[in-house]
C-alpha cells in the first residue's frame, strides 16, 4: 500500500475464539501492584 | 461506539482498528481522510480535501482504506461482547494474593493498607493458615496449569520465615499436582540484608521494590514512624537487590500524588540510580485525600507523559534505555481477546487472603466487610460479591463499552472504580485518561520502533 502500512493485524479477532486458556499471568491493575496494563502481558498458549 | 482511534505521536500518525486490534501507520492524506470517513461520501470528502490533495490522491487514499475495511482492519464489528458472554462462565481461582503481615515497619502517609494494618490488628500470618490458603489455590485452580503466589503486606519481609516456609509446601504442593507455581513479593526494602536479597533472588518470579523517586518525594510520603524519610535507608538495598538479579523479573515502582506532578523526573531519578524496570503509578486513594489526584491536574499529568515518552525515545538503543512498566507493551504476542475483557479478575480468578485467612476480592479491598468473600478455612466463597466483579467487564461498564481503548485497558482497577464512584461497574475518569495517554505512548514507542527497524533495514539493503 502507498499511503497506509500496518504495523499489526487482527490480533484482537484472531484471538477471539481460540484464546481464553486463563495460563496467563494475572494482571492486578492496581498502583501498588505495578501491573497497570493487561496488554503487556505475554500468551502462554502460543 | 468507537471503531478508530487516530493520533499523531512524534509527527507520525498512527490508526487504531479498536475491535480488530489493528495497528497502522499512515499518510498524512489518509489521516485527514479519516476525519470523514465513513460518515460521509466520498463526493463530500474529495470536496473537502481538494486544495490540500490531488483529485487523484484522494481517491488512492479512499481505496486503501476501503481495502482494509473489507479485510476486517478498518471500522470492524465488534463481536467480542459474545466471547464476554462464553468466557465469564469460567470460575476458577488461578491467583492469591496472600497478607503475609498486618504491619509494617514504615508508616507512609498514601498508604491504602492504613500503615500495614488495614484498619484491625497488627498481624502476622501463621504457617497454617498459610499452607491452608495453597490449598485452596491448588483445589480451586483445577485443571491451570500456571499459578502464582504473591506475597504482600503490610511489609512482608516482616513475617518472611512463613514466606520460606509457604514456598518450599506450594513448591510440594504443585509438584505433585504437575503445576508450575510463581512467586511475587512487594517490599518497601527495608529489611533487604544479603541473605534476603540472595533467598528472593534466587525463588521469586517477580519482586517489587518501592521507592518514590527523588529524595524529598520519597521522604515526604514513605516515613518512618518518627516522621523522618526512609530514601537513605532503602536505595541501597535495592541497588544491592537490582545488581545481584541482572535479566530476572524486578521492578523498583513508586507512587506520584499531586505534590509530585512533575513525577517524570521521579522515573528519571530511579533511572539514573541505574534501575532499568520503573514504575510509577498515580496514588490510588479517595478524592478527600489532600495529594488526591483532581481533574484540574490531568494536562500536567498527560504532559508529563508526553515528556516521559521523549526521554524514552531518545534512550532506545542506547545505554540509558529504561523501562517505564506502562509504557510496556505487547503487540505482537499479547493476550488473547477473550483475556482482555476484564483486567486482573479481581473477585475470581485472583483473590487476597488476610492473616485470620479472611478472602477478599482484592488487597485493595481488604478490610472493607461489605467485600469479605469467605475463608481459607471454608473454601466457600460469597456467590453474590464473585458474580459482581465476575461480570464486570468491558462490555457490562456503560464507559467502556464505548472506549477506543477498552481492549487495550481492560477496564481497568475495580478499587479505583470503588474508592471514586462508589460502584466497581462505573469508572475512574481521571484513571481513564492518563490509561488513554499511556496506551498511546505505549504503542507509539512499538511503531516508532518498527519504522526505525525499517529504515535500519532498508539502509542496509541499499549498502
Amino acid at each position: 500500500m502507498k499511503y497506509i502500512k500496518t504495523i499489526v493485524g487482527a490480533i484482537f479477532k484472531d484471538t477471539a475464539d481460540k484464546g481464553g486458556c486463563g495460563e496467563c499471568q494475572s494482571s492486578c491493575q492496581s498502583a501498588c501492584k505495578t501491573s497497570c496494563t493487561v496488554a503487556n502481558q505475554e500468551c502462554e498458549n502460543r | 461506539m468507537a471503531l478508530i482511534h487516530k493520533y499523531i505521536k512524534n509527527k507520525v500518525p498512527i490508526v487504531l482498528d479498536v475491535a480488530s486490534g489493528a495497528v497502522h501507520v499512515v499518510d498524512s492524506l489518509v489521516f485527514r481522510i479519516l476525519d470523514y470517513y465513513p460518515e460521509y461520501d466520498d463526493a463530500f470528502i474529495q470536496d473537502k480535501l481538494r486544495g490540500e490533495y490531488s483529485q487523484e490522491e484522494i481517491e488512492e487514499g479512499l481505496g486503501e482504506i476501503k481495502q482494509l475495511r473489507a479485510e476486517g482492519l478498518l471500522f470492524s464489528e465488534d463481536r467480542h461482547a459474545d466471547t464476554a458472554k462464553r468466557r465469564f462462565e469460567d470460575n476458577v481461582v488461578k491467583a492469591l494474593c496472600l497478607h503475609v503481615a498486618h504491619d509494617c515497619n514504615l508508616n507512609c502517609r498514601y498508604c491504602f493498607a492504613s500503615q500495614g494494618n488495614f484498619n484491625g490488628d497488627k498481624l502476622l500470618m501463621d504457617c497454617n493458615t498459610a499452607y491452608k490458603a495453597v490449598d485452596f489455590l491448588m483445589e480451586k485452580s483445577k485443571g491451570r496449569r500456571n499459578i502464582e503466589i504473591d506475597f504482600f503486606g503490610g511489609e512482608p519481609l516482616m513475617n518472611l520465615d512463613v514466606v520460606k516456609k509457604t514456598v518450599d509446601y506450594a513448591r510440594k504442593k504443585a509438584g505433585a499436582s504437575n503445576k508450575t507455581i510463581k512467586f511475587t513479593l512487594t517490599t518497601n526494602a527495608l529489611a533487604l540484608d544479603r541473605s534476603t536479597i540472595e533467598y528472593l533472588d534466587e525463588n521469586m518470579y517477580n519482586v517489587v521494590l518501592s521507592l518514590d523517586g527523588r529524595q524529598e518525594v520519597n521522604d515526604r510520603m514513605r516515613c518512618f514512624r518518627d516522621g523522618s524519610g526512609s530514601y537513605n535507608a532503602i536505595t541501597d538495598n535495592i541497588r544491592r537487590f537490582v545488581q545481584r538479579r541482572k535479566d530476572k523479573s524486578y521492578y523498583v515502582r513508586g507512587t506520584f500524588t499531586r505534590e509530585n506532578l512533575d513525577f517524570c523526573r521521579d522515573v528519571l531519578h530511579m533511572a539514573g540510580l541505574g534501575f532499568k524496570e520503573v514504575s510509577v503509578e498515580p496514588v490510588v486513594c479517595t478524592p478527600e485525600e489532600p495529594y488526591s489526584i483532581r481533574e484540574q491536574d490531568l494536562d500536567r499529568i498527560l504532559n508529563e507523559y508526553d515528556r516521559l515518552f521523549d526521554e524514552c525515545l531518545k534512550r532506545e538503543g542506547t545505554r540509558e534505555k529504561f523501562n517505564f512498566y506502562h509504557f510496556n507493551v505487547n503487540l505482537y504476542n499479547g493476550p488473547c481477546a477473550v483475556k482482555r475483557l476484564s483486567g486482573c479478575g479481581a473477585g475470581n480468578q485472583y483473590l487476597a487472603v488476610t492473616p485470620e485467612g479472611d478472602i477478599y476480592p482484592c488487597h485493595q479491598f481488604v478490610g472493607n466487610k461489605s467485600f469479605l468473600m469467605g475463608s481459607v478455612f471454608k473454601g466457600q466463597l460469597d456467590r453474590h460479591i464473585s458474580d459482581s466483579f465476575r461480570y464486570c467487564h468491558v462490555y457490562s461498564k456503560e464507559d467502556c463499552s464505548g472506549c477506543w481503548a477498552r481492549l487495550w485497558c481492560s477496564g481497568g482497577c475495580h478499587a479505583n472504580s470503588y474508592n471514586t464512584t462508589g460502584s466497581i461497574k462505573k469508572s475512574y475518569k481521571i484513571g481513564c485518561e492518563m490509561e488513554k495517554k499511556r496506551i498511546e505512548c505505549a504503542i507509539a514507542l512499538k511503531v516508532l520502533s518498527r519504522i526505525r527497524e525499517g529504515d535500519n533495514a532498508n539502509r542496509l539493503q541499499g549498502q
